[in-house]
């Protein structure tokens, strides 16, 4: 393997109810970063689509900072399919040679990525959550990927000196998109790829809905966290977070003891969420809850116990009791918007 | 019907301590476990084997201590256990792991392989697809359910984001399993006591036939240049009011930042 012959960083981009998911985007947004912060390399982002789409949609990839988007299509290809992806995303490692290939940390990446990083007899590495090229050399294309382990209890560093390409997946709402701008100038690839001879096992029957329409905590402005420290009163935050507009989180103190549903848990085994504003209210500040809301532009720490560390990464911590002083809180806007001036 | 389980014995993360000045976990005392999911994806196998009957095997490459998760799994119920162990195999990342399981996995009959979705202490969800690579299998990740199984084709509930795609696969397949999937039952008392009787036979590289460069430290190619815990500072106003004044001053925030309309 010719290392020195790779180059670029390739983003998958997923494609989810007809457009490309935030996860990509987000992964576009932090190729942009790199690239820029390595000018000697002269890589560039490459945005991966595939599937039936529209050419709309492909270009999507190229607004939010790609400035080639290769987008593999065939008509048949209306929904993905773990061996069909692996083989196309194979013609572009042997033909196109990526030195660096991003793909988000969603169920449909951690079946992908594994699979084709498997095939092509390389390194990956899970869930990222910072993505940085060497620091102690100036010219080197080697990423250095730094990732939780053990529960969030520890972050390693990997890298990847050996195979190419160097591949990692990237948890959802951790890196930043760039800002929509629908007159960059992009190249597009479009290729019509053959998928006849791509023998696939497995075959989508049916999709289903859950049940309970999942609340989507990550779009919030401003969310109401309780922890078990709330214990069975998450009534009390319902009621504040409809008089404030914001949607209700949890710790997975909370959700295991089933005070709430697990789409409202954030954190490591949660979600990664960056609201305007995060209140947390009666939660201990565990790193594996912090790993999901530290980001998040302002905290607001509400806790009995002033040791809690959750203190440490809020911009305001209140001593004290959430169940006193929610219920205050609600009055306080309900006046507030009651106010005649 | 021959069906393989992978499963990982993992230091329970929940328990885990780190010595903050050297940013590395303190392993003495830790207990381990089963990894969960892996734990799930046994109970399956036996809910499988209840239902159709199945010759259930227990797989795991660990050091030599992992034979105690063997034994307790042959008290749940599993047939035969191995375990895959050599100091050759150690320090191996989720690739090299993958060539090691596959290449004795190459040597045994299975109609199915379960693994877990991933595993709590590096949680990677990398090992069951990459396993499947390696066998030349088709994979479906993410199962939460089996719905119907024969001898030639499964059918399961994946759960994804948003939904759940029902998956029909023919076998040999391999699934992975989330810990939601099943209740893992308890060991019971005869098993117990027929665990402890049972050999666990244990492969070393020399019963494998792999190339060296491929498993292990060595062969892995990604390496881990740093570990380091997580820095807290302190950057908050950690205020002491009373009840109302904390609720004022929440209320002061959220009005300035304009969240709030009239
Ligand atoms: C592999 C792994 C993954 C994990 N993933 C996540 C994750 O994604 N998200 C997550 O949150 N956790 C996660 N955890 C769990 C995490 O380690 C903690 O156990 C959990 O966050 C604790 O929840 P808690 O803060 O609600 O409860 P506790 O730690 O019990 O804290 C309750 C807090 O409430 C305070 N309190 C009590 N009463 C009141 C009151 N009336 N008013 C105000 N304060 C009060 C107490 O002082 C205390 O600080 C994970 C753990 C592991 C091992
Ligand atoms: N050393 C191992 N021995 C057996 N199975 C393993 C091993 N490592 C991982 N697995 C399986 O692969 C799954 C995913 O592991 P991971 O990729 O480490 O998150 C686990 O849930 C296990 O089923």
């Amino acid at each position: 393997m010719n290392i020195a012959e790779y180059k670029d960083i390739y983003v998958f981009c997923e494609e989810r109810e007809n457009k490309i998911h935030d996860s990509s985007l987000e992964l576009l947004g932090e190729a942009v970063r790199l690239v820029n912060d390595r000018p000697s390399l002269n890589y560039k982002v490459v945005g991966v689509v595939i599937g039936n789409h529209s050419d709309e949609l492909a270009e999507i990839a190229g607004h939010y900072g790609a400035d080639k988007v290769i987008f593999l299509h065939n008509e048949k290809l209306k929904h993905y399919s773990t061996e069909i992806y692996t083989e196309l995303f194979m013609d572009i490692i042997k033909n196109d040679k990526p030195d660096i290939i991003l793909i988000p940390a969603t169920v449909l990446g951690r079946d992908l990525a594994p699979r084709i990083a498997a095939r092509c007899d390389t390194g990956l590495t899970a869930d990222a959550t910072k993505l940085d090229f060497d620091p102690e050399n100036e010219e080197s294309p080697l990423l250095y990927v730094t990732r939780p382990a053990f529960g969030g209890n520890l972050f390693g560093t990997i890298i990847n000196e050996t195979k190419r390409p160097q591949m990692t997946t990237i948890r959802p709402g951790v890196m930043e998109p760039v800002h929509k701008d629908a007159t960059r100038k992009f190249e597009m690839d479009k290729r019509e790829v053959d998928i006849d001879n791509i023998e696939d096992k497995v075959k989508l029957i049916e999709v289903l809905k859950k049940d309970i329409m999942a609340v989507d905590i990550t779009k919030a402005d401003i969310i109401l966290s309780g922890g078990r420290g709330v214990g069975d009163n998450f009534h009390v935050l319902e009621e504040c977070a409809k008089m404030i507009g914001a949607e209700v989180g949890a710790s997975r103190g909370a959700v295991d003891k089933g005070f709430i549903d697990k789409d409202h848990q954030v954190g490591q085994t949660g979600k990664t969420v960056r609201p305007k504003v995060y209140i947390a209210c009666g939660i201990s500040g565990a790193v594996q809850h912090l790993a999901g809301m530290e980001k998040s532009d302002f905290i607001i720490a509400i806790n009995k116990d002033p040791g809690a560390a959750i203190f440490s990464v809020a911009n305001i911590g209140l001593v004290g009791d959430a169940l006193e002083i929610l219920p205050l809180l609600t009055e306080e806007i309900r006046l507030y918007r009651e106010r005649p001036y | 019907m021959n069906i393989l389980v992978l499963l990982k014995q993992v230091p329970d993360t929940t328990e885990m301590k780190i010595d903050k000045e050297k940013g590395t976990l303190i392993r003495e005392g830790v207990p381990t476990i089963t990894n969960p999911d892996d734990l799930a994806g046994m109970e399956v196998a036996l809910q499988l084997k209840d239902k159709y009957g199945a010759n259930v095997t227990a797989i795991t490459m660990g050091p030599p201590q992992a034979e105690n998760m063997l034994r307790e799994l042959y008290a749940m119920g599993a047939d035969e256990a191995v375990l895959i162990s050599d100091r050759k195999f150690s320090g191996a990342d989720t690739w090299a792991t993958s060539n090691t399981l596959a290449a004795y996995i190459k040597t045994v009959d299975y109609d199915l392989i379960i693994a877990g979705r991933q595993a709590i202490d590096g949680d990677t969800a990398q090992v069951g697809p990459q396993t499947a690579e390696k066998l030349g299998l088709p994979q479906i990740s993410y199962v939460d359910e089996v719905m119907e199984f024969s001898k030639d084709k499964i059918v399961v509930k994946k759960a994804l984001e948003n939904n759940y795609e029902v998956l029909e696969c023919s076998l040999p397949c391999v699934i992975t399993t989330l810990s939601t999937i099943a209740k893992p039952r308890y060991m019971h008392v005869r098993g117990i006591s027929h665990a402890f009787e049972k050999d666990i036979p244990v492969k070393g590289f020399d019963d494998l036939e792999i190339d060296p460069a491929i498993i292990g430290l060595k062969g892995s190619p990604t390496k881990v240049k740093k570990t380091f815990t997580k820095e807290v500072h302190s950057n908050s106003d950690i205020l002491n009011l009373d009840g109302k004044a904390s609720a004022r001053k929440v209320a002061e925030i959220l009005i300035d930042m304009n969240f709030i309309g009239k």
